[in-house]
């Protein structure tokens, strides 16, 4: 079988978000896997490493800083990638097109996708995929069994979890608590540079972008940062509730 | 005409959706507000959210009965382009967020996903929405004959029911066969106030130092205060607390007059689910922590001496 595992390049979560002027800029910026894609590479990799008889291949579709990812995902395990160049911004409806002809061409069984992107803040990639493919989906999960092509486990859902069963082939997204990513090691990083990754350019998939972006802004609510010593507490929590009581006119 | 998916759980009509009838009305757009109601034994449902829109749609099925991403999104593709639909309206939850998409495809649509505001311009609409885990506010435009949008929870006002209940209208639909089988499911239910609907939210983190120290602590604080309980992400791993009540990137995003922060440092991710409450208190042992940073008051302290100290502060 064959495991596709999408990632994308995206700002440290540590970072600050800089604007030129009407849009975010990522020059001279730190940029890293997304971690919730992250997850779904480490997936791949157990589900192999317990037992599946599985090629697994690491997708990103982006500008050419992107296969800094491509390449942490072959130092972790992948066997071999794929790099659509592109410095369109697509929106996720758009880049499922993508995703999707690519899951085809390459027969995959079984495609991971982080459950939220960290950039964009989307959901939208993994099902809108799903549904180009005629594909189920399983959305945030947190446990996942393979048994021939019978894929059971346990996902979040709006007020709690789901224990559940599907057939392949499947999109599944990935997120915190399904797994502990492992870190690459040096033998690994040195294997991976001879492992395949194969360059694309996005013209061929026929993708333009649904929605334009008019324009970004940096949030900026101003706060009081009235920030009390607590050494005394009962003197910090008295003048803490007169605060409240005063100015947020909720608390009695 | 502006269609508009109802949300809806325990017999009851969410939040989410009069959120959703506000926004469809804010569009000021010709064509009939109209409401589909899916699931099974739902015309309690039907019945109140006809007092809030022009028509409602009822599919009222026992297939329905258990929410299923692809039975939903072809349910309402089929609505919308039988009814021809200019603009679908789903709610921004999880499960909303995960079959909207499937709508957009089938109907050869945009999607404005998770938007905070949403407005026609001409033919197009513009919406807002938040990005970069909640720090970027980006301006979008969609232009096509049908738009899907997902509205995030708690960004529009309640619209208020009118005097008289608009018609209802049954539908029938061909759903697909279900391929994703549940097999088990943990639902998990507070006896408090939820967190969307909360005007004070009391969230606790590691800072507690135990699920005994958020009990005692948190739990305190939220019930003298009559609030919602929050908790980090990294205590609902550690088994502390149930899935439902986390805040933040992977879990909900609250938006409460009060926000108060109990031993929580502040990671971005948290942040990203509650920087948008109106006014936020951090109680935290460290200066350094970032929570402080987007703090409206804070302690710096103990929270094991100072949460009880508030509380009995409330008392008096």
């Amino acid at each position: 079988m064959r495991i596709l595992t999408f990632i994308r390049q995206v700002l440290d979560a540590e970072e600050s978000v800089r604007l030129s002027g009407s849009s975010v800029t990522l020059d001279n910026s730190k940029l890293v896997i997304d971690t919730m894609d992250e997850y779904g590479v480490e997936e791949a990799l157990r589900l192999r490493e317990r037992g599946a008889d599985a090629e697994i291949i690491a997708l990103a579709i982006g500008p050419p800083g992107a296969q800094d990812v491509l390449r942490t995902a072959l130092a972790m395990g992948a066997d071999r990638a794929i790099h659509v160049e592109t410095d369109a911004r697509l929106d996720a409806i758009a880049l499922s097109k993508v995703v999707a002809q690519i899951a085809q061409q390459e027969q995959i069984d079984l495609l991971f996708s982080g459950g939220q992107q960290a950039d964009w803040d989307s959901h939208a990639l993994a099902p809108a995929t799903a549904e180009r493919l005629h594909w189920p989906q399983i959305t945030w999960a947190t446990l996942l069994e393979l048994k021939g092509t019978i894929l059971t486990g346990k996902h979040d859902t709006d007020e709690g979890s789901e224990n559940f069963t599907v057939e392949l082939p499947v999109v599944v997204t990935t997120q915190q608590g399904l797994n502990e990513p492992r870190y690459p090691t040096l033998p690994n990083i040195m294997k991976s540079k001879k492992k395949e990754l194969r360059k694309e350019t996005l013209d061929q998939y026929g993708v333009s972008p649904t929605v334009s972006v008019l324009r970004e802004e940096i949030q900026v609510k101003a706060r009081l940062n009235r920030i009390l010593d607590g050494k005394d507490a009962q003197a910090a929590a008295s003048q803490l509730v007169d605060l409240l009581r005063n100015e947020t006119g909720v608390i009695a | 005409m502006i269609l508009l998916v109802v949300e809806h759980a325990d017999g009851k009509v969410s939040k989410s959706s009069r959120e959703m009838i506000a926004a469809a009305r804010a569009l000021r757009r010709e064509g009939p507000i109209t409401a589909l109601v899916l699931g099974s034994a739902v015309a309690a449902i039907a019945a109140e959210v006809a007092f809030s829109v022009d028509q409602v749609l009822v599919a009222d099925m026992p297939e329905l009965a258990q929410y299923d991403a692809e039975l939903w999104a072809a349910a309402v593709a089929q609505i919308a382009s039988e009814g021809e639909a200019s603009v679908v309206l789903i709610a921004g939850s999880r499960s909303g967020r995960e079959y909207s998409p499937r709508v957009a495809v089938k109907l050869d649509s945009p999607l404005l996903e998770d938007v905070v505001s949403l407005q026609s311009k001409g033919d197009s609409l513009i919406a807002e929405r938040y990005t970069y885990l909640a720090r970027v506010t980006e301006t979008v435009e969609a232009k096509a004959p049908i738009v899907i949008a997902s509205i995030k929870p708690g960004a529009f006002t309640s619209a208020t029911p009118r005097a008289n209940a608009a018609e209802q209208f049954d539908v029938d639909l061909n759903l697909p066969p279900r391929r994703l089988h549940v097999t088990g499911k943990i639902t998990e239910h507070s006896a408090r106030i939820s967190l969307e609907e909360a005007e004070i939210v009391v969230s606790g983190g590691r800072g507690v130092g135990s699920a005994e120290g958020f009990t005692r602590l948190v739990e305190a604080l939220a019930d003298q205060l009559g609030a919602a309980v929050g908790a980090t992400r990294a205590i609902v791993d550690a088994g502390w607390r149930p899935y439902s009540e986390q805040v933040g990137q992977t879990g909900k995003t609250v938006q409460p007059k009060v926000y108060i922060a109990i031993g929580i440092s502040g990671a971005v991710q948290h942040l990203s689910g509650m920087n948008k409450s109106k006014v936020t208190v951090a109680i935290n042992r460290d200066a350094e922590a970032p929570i402080f940073k987007i703090a409206d008051y804070g302690i710096v302290g103990d929270a094991a001496q100072i949460v009880p100290a508030i509380i009995e502060a409330l008392r008096r």
